[in-house]
């Protein structure tokens, strides 16, 4: 029973990284209806200017701050030079961007950093927080980030002018730009915001799996699963797909199929989903008249 | 002048379809641009906010906005009832009414705007947590006025505001629209189908047909002339 609690409580801890990794799917999906191959790849390369950052004296939560910051810079930059150009694109070249620029990250963070793993400092204390064993300071404290950023982002949409602004714009971009919106800069805000969220996501992961290259790639796949199990279009249902595929895997993975098949509860998953219900948990599901 | 249009075209791709039309608009003018489907009605609005690609002059206020991006248009105080309502669907009635409001900065006169808007149209206040999704066409239609009205616009463009109505409804809607254009000092842009509902609305009225302005005059003299009527009025 404790082993199981145990693996529960640390599912919940990488289930909240799935999560804002999930939601950064989502944010992008909502403005380009595609998913970001390369979302992994940018929370990735974010977490080296952090790494960076610490090793060059940086206290912990100053560097923290300035990442998710830069990690915002990068999202908007990306968007302005890369996806704008490819706006009008068909679906295959949009993909292709994304996996070109998921390439590139991948190897200017190899050719920069080297592919030697690299271990990542955590904030919190290494003894368990008020004694309780079942889960260790950090993994408590990536819960309780990942809590802070779904509630910040909740606010943002739900009660600011400019959040609406935004959820408009991806909506309809052609009565947004008719009330006055600036819809361009509304979905490169979007990109900001998704790099962002990730930024904090790969900081969070990074003390857990340790920092390389291609410390993502396996991520990127749950959050994708998880997206998908709470319906892609839905931030809500893929916070809660998030947790759900971090405990599902931690448990599977520890007393069913073992560790080294992991990664392939995430895959079952996006193939169950797309089969079964392809709109997800809480997706909508949209009816198009041909 | 509010507005003043010459020697506008609009294409889109290669397909011309207005082919050089001037017209102009006094502050707080009723117009109306009749003509049947397809004649350019919609392209017109569409051009004057910047949806579509024109060549000429227009100039709103004396300020030449031709080759402007529709939001910059909206910010000056154009505001667009566009064709198919627009309706932000996933958003709640009074989130669809803020968004008009987005430009502006003056909280409490939006807020006393806000009021204003539920006072012509009670029923949007009775459904203003409910997503606008789930309203019925009227209900759209309402909210889709309101939603011009809440730029605080000096001119509104209305394409085609009676289209899919009950006749009751159309008729509210024009009492509405009639009042709104005295009590708010708005100049109002009117296209439509329903041309005689159009023509005791406005002050003056144009006539195109494919994409050329072919009539022009008060619309008291349109209503009476022997083409219109034969074309447009059905007596």
């Amino acid at each position: 029973m404790d082993a199981l609690l145990h693996q529960v409580l640390a599912g919940l801890a990488t289930g909240g990284i799935y999560a804002s990794l999930a939601l950064a799917l989502v944010m992008i999906y909502h403005a380009t209806h595609l998913v970001n191959f390369a979302q992994g790849e940018m929370a990735m390369f974010t977490t080296y200017i952090a790494w960076s950052l610490i090793d060059a004296g940086m206290p912990y939560w100053p560097a923290f701050f300035l990442t998710v910051f830069s990690g915002f810079v990068l999202g908007v930059l990306i968007e302005r030079i890369l996806i704008r150009p490819v706006e009008r694109a068909n679906v295959l070249g949009v993909v292709v961007v994304f996996i070109g620029l998921l390439v590139i990250l991948n190897s200017v963070a190899g050719w920069i950093y080297t592919y030697t793993i690299k271990s990542f400092p955590s904030p919190f204390p290494q003894q368990p927080i008020l004694g309780i064993r079942y889960i260790s300071a950090h993994e408590l404290g990536a819960i309780g980030v990942t809590l802070a950023v779904l509630a910040l982002l909740y606010v943002f949409f739900r009660f600011t002018p400019l959040g609406l602004a935004m959820r408009a714009a991806a909506q309809n971009p052609e009565s947004s730009r008719l009330v006055g919106i600036r819809v361009g800069w509304m979905l490169a805000l979007g990109w900001g915001l998704a790099a962002a969220v990730g930024a904090v996501a790969g900081m969070m992961v990074a003390p857990i799996v340790y920092l390389d290259p291609n410390m993502m790639s396996g991520i990127l796949l749950y959050a994708f699963a998880a997206a998908l199990l709470g319906g892609i279009d839905s931030p809500g249902g893929a916070v809660l797909g998030g947790f759900a595929v971090g405990v599902l895997e931690n448990v599977l993975g520890a007393f069913v199929i073992g560790n080294e098949l992991k990664l392939a509860v995430a895959l079952v998953l996006i193939v169950g989903v797309l089969l079964v219900k392809p709109s997800g948990l809480f997706g909508r599901v949209y009816v198009t008249r041909v | 002048m509010l507005l003043e249009v010459s020697g506008l075209h609009a294409a889109y791709g290669a397909t011309r379809v207005i082919h050089g039309i001037s017209f102009a608009m006094e502050e707080k003018a009723i117009t109306a641009l009749l003509g049947a489907n397809g004649a350019g009605k919609t392209t017109t609005l569409r051009a004057l906010c910047g949806m579509v690609k024109t060549e000429g002059e227009i100039r709103f206020g004396g300020e030449r906005i031709d080759g402007r991006s529709t939001e910059d248009i909206a910010r000056l105080g154009i505001a667009h009832v566009p064709d198919g309502r627009g309706t932000f669907l996933n958003l709640t009635t009074e989130e669809n009414l803020r968004l008009g409001a987005y430009t502006r900065k003056d909280r409490a006169a939006v807020a006393a705007d806000l009021e204003r808007v539920y006072g012509y149209f009670p029923r949007l206040k009775e459904r203003r947590a409910q997503q606008a999704g789930t309203l019925s066409g009227g209900e759209q239609q309402m909210l889709a006025v309101s939603r011009a009205l809440m730029l605080a616009p000096r001119l509104m463009l209305l394409d085609e505001p009676s289209f899919g109505l009950a006749p009751v409804l159309v008729r509210e809607l024009f009492e509405i629209l009639r009042a709104i254009n005295a009590r708010e000092r708005v100049a109002l842009l009117l296209v439509e189908q329903n041309a005689a509902m159009a023509l005791d609305l406005a002050d003056r009225a144009y006539l195109i047909e494919t994409g050329r302005m072919v009539l022009a005059g008060p619309a008291d003299e349109l209503k009476r002339d022997h083409g219109v009527r034969r074309a447009y009025l059905g007596y």
